[in-house]
């Protein structure tokens, strides 16, 4: 413990330690002295390792009940094997396929809609020159990203339900008896609606900070050039904004079946499942509420499996086209 | 950048059309975002008469009272859901926090032997996730079911914050950390009184990242505590809001079977908000000061 560790000569290897003037030579440490030397903060990563081994890796041996007809009193050991019966009940149950279209429905509204507007958002405060006046807008944008689903739920029914103001405005301009709320057909565009509402100001964050990162005398070669601002912004700032985009879509395809759990949960009743089915709530009530453990744990999988496939597609596609994606090659 | 408004020469000047739009643009915007919160505090400090009375819109309360927030905090399901509330948040952020340090300053050291994979485990939790079903057999497994702990220890470390804060770590100046070797400081000593004072913003953000996790956390609630009486605010406001119905175990102004009066649920939701509008503006000048963007980038 009161011997020096010569950190600084094994992280500079090749050059002597510059405070040192008789610095020992650099040498190969052996497994144990590095042991010895990193004991302390090894020890430290134990709890979270640990975390990480128990909540996110051992549920990942919990899918074996997609394989069995898992009866909880019988636990994972005693359950029978089925094969692959639970998939195929999963795939002739028309719910599951209705629950896949509405996701896939949401989903790409939510591409339309909600993907462009934080570029939007982010274009106009970076336009916007009085700095102390954007600081304060983005304070105000951000705030929604921090309120819960089942807040956001509430207020909106507040507004768009039976008796709110959206319901009065309608009513002013001749749609009478406009519950947006409880209208199986609008639902999609109300979920997009409110994520719109929660996560825009919140995802102009990065796009600023790609927008910081573009070089400011491309700007200024280009207006020598004599290119207005349409050309500038068409030019030079959207390829800026690519490479993060490009990330952001390939993130965004990994989760495409699975949109805003909470939130539909939350309004799933009030439309009916019809309409407010999507596969994780399908999971939640024929898992957990109707006790069909292995089928809904088939579906659980297969859609993990397609998220992860995405994620690994969409990367390799963006290596191909020559951006860097998620993670270097 | 400090100057307010700074214009590079070879920048054209704004057009007034271009200002009028933006500035309305920018104001719809704000009004988005505001309004719904203004609607929410007018009707909880509207009387129902008066909410009635106007079918339901309150855009400015007449006869404000603050009869609603005197009966949510008379006692019962509300204050308790509160109390719940309130400690899980702590302790949870608290256990979090802990847990997060501990582990990113760990991964800290590049050239640490196991370093490599253990940092690995945790990031490809990023890229899956063992769905509902799964999640929940652990958590019974464990006998966690119906504890408070079912709302902490299954989320106790996120893996995104883990990152975020091991790139700041790995960013402190290594010749800041060798000094303090050489002064005698060993690891322990070195995490708590030179790295962390160091990382204040940024452990300020991650624990308001972790605070409002834990605040708003409803579906875990839902799912774990089968038992109402341990149920936390977002949940009560579910019940009362969302599906109009006084919980069992009820309190008294609420206990007749008519669902609760709109005052009522729309001072719950205030309740919900206001911690979040209360701690919000201390931390959220560090987004600005650019600590998330550059941790996001990196």
């Amino acid at each position: 413990m009161t011997d020096v560790r010569p950190i600084e000569a094994d992280r500079t290897a090749g050059q002597p330690a510059p405070a040192e003037p008789q610095a020992p030579p650099v040498r190969r440490r052996t497994v144990w002295q590095r042991l010895r030397r990193d004991r302390t903060m090894l020890l430290l990563t134990v709890p979270g390792l640990l975390f990480f081994l128990v909540f996110h890796y051992v549920p990942l041996l919990g899918y074996v009940v997609a394989f069995q007809s898992y009866q909880p009193f019988l636990g994972f050991t005693q359950s029978p094997w089925v094969g692959l019966a639970n998939f195929a009940t999963t795939f002739g149950d028309p719910a599951f396929w209705s629950a896949t279209l509405n996701t896939l429905k949401i989903t790409l509204l939510q591409l339309v809609f909600f993907f462009p507007a934080p570029i939007a958002l982010a274009l106009l405060l970076n336009s916007m020159l009085s700095s102390k006046l954007r600081r304060f807008v983005q304070s105000v944008v951000y705030l929604p990203h921090f309120i819960g689903w089942v807040i956001i739920v509430s207020i909106s029914q507040e507004l768009l339900g039976g008796t709110g103001v959206v319901t009065h405005l309608l009513d002013a301009v001749g749609v009478h008896n406009a519950d947006l709320t409880n209208n199986p057909a609008f639902f999609p565009f109300l979920v997009t609606l409110q994520v719109i509402w929660k996560n825009t100001g919140w995802g102009t964050i990065i796009y600023l900070a790609a927008l910081v990162g573009i070089d400011q005398q491309l700007y200024e070669a280009a207006a020598v050039d004599g290119a207005n601002r349409w050309r500038r912004l068409w030019h030079v700032t959207l390829p800026g904004l690519m490479p993060v985009t490009i990330l952001l879509l390939i993130l965004n395809l990994g989760s495409i079946l699975s949109v805003g759990f909470e939130q539909i949960l939350l309004q799933r009743d009030n439309v009916g499942a019809d309409a407010g089915e999507v596969l994780d709530t399908y999971v939640y009530f024929h898992g957990i509420v109707d006790g069909q453990w292995g089928p809904s744990a088939a579906v659980g999988l297969v859609k993990g499996l397609i998220g992860t496939a995405l994620i690994l597609g969409a990367n390799k596609l963006a290596h191909v086209l020559g951006q860097e994606g998620v993670y270097r090659r | 950048m400090t100057a307010p408004t700074a214009r590079p020469a070879w920048l054209e000047r704004p057009s007034l059309a271009g200002r009028i739009v933006k500035a309305l643009a920018v104001a719809i915007i704000l009004t988005l975002v505001v309004y719904p919160f203004l609607a929410v505090l007018s009707t909880s400090l509207a009387t129902q008469g008066e909410i009635s009375r106007k079918g339901g819109l309150v855009i400015w309360p007449d006869d404000p009272t603050l009869e609603a927030y005197r009966t949510i905090f008379s006692g019962g399901v509300v204050t308790k859901a509160l109390v719940v509330s309130i400690g899980v948040t702590v302790l949870g952020t608290l256990a979090s926090m802990v847990a997060t340090i501990m582990m990113a300053y760990g991964l800290s050291r590049k050239d640490m032997i196991g370093g490599r994979p253990i940092l690995l485990v945790a990031l490809f939790t990023m890229l899956f996730s063992a769905g509902i079903i799964p999640n929940f057999l652990v958590v019974k497994q464990l006998g966690l079911l119906n504890s408070y702990a079912s709302l902490v220890v299954p989320v106790l470390v996120s893996a995104f914050n883990l990152v975020v804060l091991r790139n700041f770590f790995v960013n402190i100046p290594q010749e800041l950390i060798d000094s303090a070797r050489i002064d005698g400081a060993g690891d322990l000593a070195i995490l708590v009184r030179l790295v962390l004072p160091l990382s204040k913003a940024v452990l300020a953000v991650i624990a308001l990242f972790y605070a409002v996790e834990y605040w708003n956390a409803f579906f875990h609630a839902l799912l774990y505590l089968s038992d109402t009486s341990k149920w936390p605010l977002a949940l009560i406001l579910r019940a009362y809001v969302l599906q109009g119905q006084p919980t069992t175990g009820s309190m008294n102004a609420m206990s007749d079977s008519l669902p609760p009066q709109e005052g009522i649920q729309m001072a719950v939701v205030i309740v919900a908000v206001v911690p979040i509008l209360l701690v919000y503006p201390f931390l959220q000048r560090y987004f600005t000061k650019g600590v998330l963007t550059g941790a996001i980038k990196g």
